[in-house]
């Protein structure tokens, strides 16, 4: 729709559908949904590559013995590995799988991506407060995401690559990794961080200040809640990752002892400093996910959210308690009794706000009158999946328990389980649900469900087996292991190779529906679909609510 | 025999307050190991007091330290297993109970429960069952319940999780055995500052394929692969221990799963907990902390002895009981030792 009237009431008339050239309004762009495009899109790019170096690690780990380490790492250095260069590598993909996994695919798809399309079209909004800071944003992730990937290439101590973590701890990423890579990585971190600041302000003042008439706070729908939450927790959080990341650097080039015993300075100091923001940036995660599922049961259940508030004001809690349970990440560093004590029965208490989504949502369909389309499906197994990793959360905020769980695999089962299972079921419920809006063509449904199904199987007998692993004592971010726990790693393996059919499943199914799917209404969910995005055409027009909508 | 041991006991009891205040004065009250005294091995003490010893002939005079053999399925993690490994002392089998007997029954609970409203509305209000949705959004009793519920249901877990909590900060008792654990990339260091400060290294041994003609590998009484260390951590069994953790250059941490226990070792700090073993047996684990690239061959092995076999040990480590230590004073002034006898005799009498 890019011609251009002849007369001035046609310009009119077409003015909201008047999109930029290529390059401007996809390097130079303005528009949050363009925005959201871009963020979604990157986002599935970092997925990929972020899924393949889990399947790496899946394939190095599906039997006991190092089997491909050594040939992965000679690929990056052109040269013959060493033993150690080898053992690098491994350290290399893990802190590489969990820094790209949150990062650059769930922060960017769920705020940056989902957030963007949908916060202003919720609250009737024609676009984010501060369009051009949203450009910054968006390319300010990208060059971040270069500048981690680029770190592989570079030394990093004992090999190529930055192989510290993605908690990043000192000494191990200050005086045990000489060279560049960790470097560069902190400066992508750093880039990223900046970004995300930059989002959080503007879906701030955006949320604050450009609601529709009548949509009062409280008449908001949950998702923009969530976004809120969420950007409160950004601005509040990721300023302490950066000033602990700069003491990093200037530790590592300046010669400063923040982290640094022999001058002072102390190792433990960095941890909390990390989780301060480490833990927010888990609710930072999840939050808008609990908002895309409140919106998809509610649209598929035909009825309102049950406990509006309550659901607000959980929400809320579960962001301000999240900054006051950091060191339970930090069980064993040797703290006090009344500190572990104290941060136990904290931790504890967030299951509390936590329960009542759950219960809330099952509430929400009691009485419904429930269609089982994909979204619905892929929500439902967030509520189940979502409990089953939160109920293994309170096991692991016991401090004495946290003795024998502590960094083994118990611990990746609980947190794949409220991330891979939690935060990336509420990604595919959104962009089932969204698909249509977004690109003005409807997702095929067989594909979707089928989706939904072979991932769901996979996912599970991928992790559910870690808990396994985790009681009989197998320490996490090792690439090797005794026998004795080849039996459930093997099967977990197994559960990535399902899960891997599934994502191809997807990525069919996105491919075959954007140039084939059948075209999109503007409600193709019909009745139970009730918030703004929904009176608009699918795709919307460019620029959308030229005349604001009156909420009641 | 009834001579040397009387003697042991009276010269133990002589020297008990000095050695009280001269390790007061160097750091923690780490001193004066009761127990081990009393349990104390006849023959290697008795052997030291004589002044013509030559310990390099009479280690092998009587008693020497043989490694123990691993046990297979003991303190280990145990082929296809879904459940932790045995917990073979007091706090782990009182967590393990805490975490079978009330943590996994609530938790499974939940989740079943979860998953039956699941399934009940998938049933229930599927659009075909019910085409028409109710309104109601508001429900002030059950929200109060599904608030107030989960909150009792935490009380009832967070009782008896402090409680342990509490028992695992217990500090341990004067007469326990302080090991210092320490930490370098990527091997344990244990260090005996109870013994004349001796220093244990344990490297993980490997496979027989790859090591080198002549080399040590290890066999299946060392341990199990990637578990099995060169040396291990040589402790008394049913005697307390005091561990200690510390880190040479990254913090690395030091787990044993069948014993419940995990504590960091931090460069700069030293971290300290009570551990007890009360039988004798060979415990693995592995270090718990990204340590750098050999951060999966860093294994921890602990060799529990009956408290006889552990003087031996340490006798051939170099070392010396506490109780020794008192006996090599003596040997030391053979000239004055009748008098210090006498003088012994007088004060206890």
């Amino acid at each position: 729709m890019t011609t251009i009237a002849a007369n001035p009431s046609d310009l009119h008339e077409h003015d909201s559908d008047h999109k930029p050239a290529f390059f401007a309004r996809w390097f130079m762009s303005t528009n949050h949904k363009d925005i959201g495009t871009l963020y979604l899109i990157f986002a599935i790019i970092a997925g990929i590559i972020g899924g393949a170096i889990s399947g790496m690690m899946r394939v190095e780990l599906a039997e006991p013995g190092v089997q491909y380490l050594g040939t992965w790492a000679s690929w990056l250095s052109g040269s013959e590995a060493t033993w150690n260069e080898a053992l690098h590598m491994w350290n290399v993909l893990i802190t590489a799988h969990g820094l790209i996994m949150v990062f650059f695919m769930v922060m960017p798809a769920i705020i940056g991506g989902f957030g963007n399309w949908f916060v202003p079209l919720m609250i009737g909004a024609p676009d984010m407060a501060f369009p051009r800071m949203n450009n910054v944003s968006f390319w300010l992730t990208v060059v971040a995401f270069i500048m981690l990937l680029g770190s592989t290439f570079v030394p990093g101590g004992t090999g190529l690559g930055a192989g510290t973590g993605w908690t990043v701890y000192a000494p191990l990423s200050t005086s045990g990794s000489v060279g560049p890579a960790v470097d560069m990585a902190i400066f992508s971190l750093h880039l990223a961080g900046a970004a995300s600041i930059l989002g959080a302000v503007n879906f701030i003042t955006t949320i604050f200040n450009m609601r529709a008439p009548g949509m009062t706070l409280h008449k908001m729908p949950l998702f923009v809640w969530s976004v809120l939450v969420t950007a409160f927790l950004l601005l509040l959080a990721l300023p302490v990752l950066a000033a602990a990341i700069t003491m990093l650097l200037t530790d590592r080039n300046f010669g400063t002892g923040f982290f640094d015993a022999a001058q002072g300075g102390d190792p433990v100091l960095y941890q909390h400093l990390f989780w301060f923001f480490g833990h927010p940036e888990v609710y930072i995660m999840i939050l808008p996910g609990f908002g895309i599922i409140s919106q998809i049961v509610s649209t598929f259940s035909r009825k309102p959210v049950f406990g509006y508030l309550g659901m607000a004001y959980a929400m809320v809690a579960i962001g301000v308690v999240g900054f006051v349970v950091w060191a339970h990440h930090m069980f064993t560093t040797g703290m006090t009794a009344n500190v572990k004590i104290y941060f136990t029965a904290a931790t504890m208490v967030i299951a509390v706000p936590t329960g009542i989504k759950i219960f809330s949502w099952i509430a929400t369909m009691w009485g419904g009158s429930i269609s089982f389309k994909t979204p619905m499906l892929w929500a439902i197994g967030f509520i189940f999946m979502f409990t089953v990793g939160g109920v293994t959360g309170v096991v692991l905020a016991n401090g004495g328990l946290d003795d024998a769980y502590h960094d083994t695999y118990y611990v990746v089962a609980h947190f794949h389980y409220v991330l891979s299972l939690g935060a990336v079921f509420s990604l595919f419920a959104g962009f089932y649900y969204w698909f249509g809006k977004m690109s003005g063509r409807m997702i095929n449904e067989f594909l979707g469900q089928l989706h939904f199904w072979i991932f769901f199987i996979g996912v599970n007998v991928l992790f559910f087996p870690m808990h396994f692993l985790g009681n009989n004592g197998m320490p996490r971010r090792i690439p090797d292991y005794n026998s004795a726990y080849a039996y459930w790693n093997e099967i977990a393996s197994l559960g990535y190779a399902i899960m891997a059919v599934g994502v191809v499943i997807f990525f069919i199914n996105v491919f075959y529906s954007l140039f084939f799917g059948p075209k999109a209404e503007g409600n193709y969910w019909g009745e139970g679909a009730t918030t703004l995005e929904w009176t608009l055409s699918s795709p919307p027009p460019f620029h959308q609510f030229e005349t604001l909508p009156e909420v009641k | 025999m009834n001579f040397s041991n009387k003697l042991l006991l009276l010269v133990g009891l002589l020297l008990l307050p000095s050695q009280l205040f001269a390790q007061e004065s160097a750091q923690e009250p780490q001193a004066p190991v009761v127990a081990p005294v009393t349990p104390a091995p006849e023959a290697p003490v008795a052997n030291d007091a004589q002044p013509v010893a030559d310990s390099a002939t009479e280690a092998s005079d009587g008693a020497k330290y043989v490694p123990m053999d691993a046990t297979p399925g003991f303190g280990m993690p145990t082929d296809k297993a879904i459940d932790f490994q045995d917990q073979k002392n007091d706090l782990g089998q009182r967590a393990y109970w805490i975490n079978n007997y009330i943590l996994l029954p609530i938790i499974t609970v939940i989740s079943l429960f979860v998953l039956a409203l699941l399934f009940w509305v998938i049933v229930r209000y599927r659009r075909k069952a019910n085409p028409e949705p109710s309104k109601t959004t508001h429900n002030t009793m059950i929200e109060i319940l599904w608030t107030g519920i989960p909150v009792l249901i935490l009380l009832g877990i967070a009782i008896p999780s402090i409680d342990l909590l509490a028992k695992q900060f217990e500090p341990a008792p004067k007469n326990a055995v302080t090991v210092k654990a320490i930490g370098y990339q990527w091997y344990w260091g244990f260090n005996y500052p109870d013994h004349g400060d001796f220093e244990v290294v344990a490297n993980m041994l490997k496979e027989k394929e790859d090591v080198a003609e002549g080399e040590r590998y290890r066999t299946d009484a060392d341990g199990p692969q990637l578990l099995a260390t060169d040396n291990r951590m040589v402790v008394p069994a049913g005697v307390p221990i005091r561990l200690q953790t510390t880190a040479a250059d990254v913090i690395h941490s030091f787990a044993i799963p069948s014993l419940w226990f995990k504590l960091d070792a931090v460069p700069g700090r030293l971290n300290e907990k009570a551990l007890m073993i009360p039988e004798p047996g060979v415990y693995f684990g592995q270090c718990s902390e990204l340590c750098g690239a050999l951060h999966g061959y860093m294994p921890i092995a602990i060799e529990a002895l009956p408290p006889e076999e552990f003087a031996v040990w340490v006798k051939e480590q170099g070392g010396s009981m506490p109780a020794d230590a008192v006996a090599d004073a003596q040997a030391a002034e053979p000239a004055t030792e009748p008098a210090t006898k006498n003088e012994v005799a007088a004060e206890a009498g």
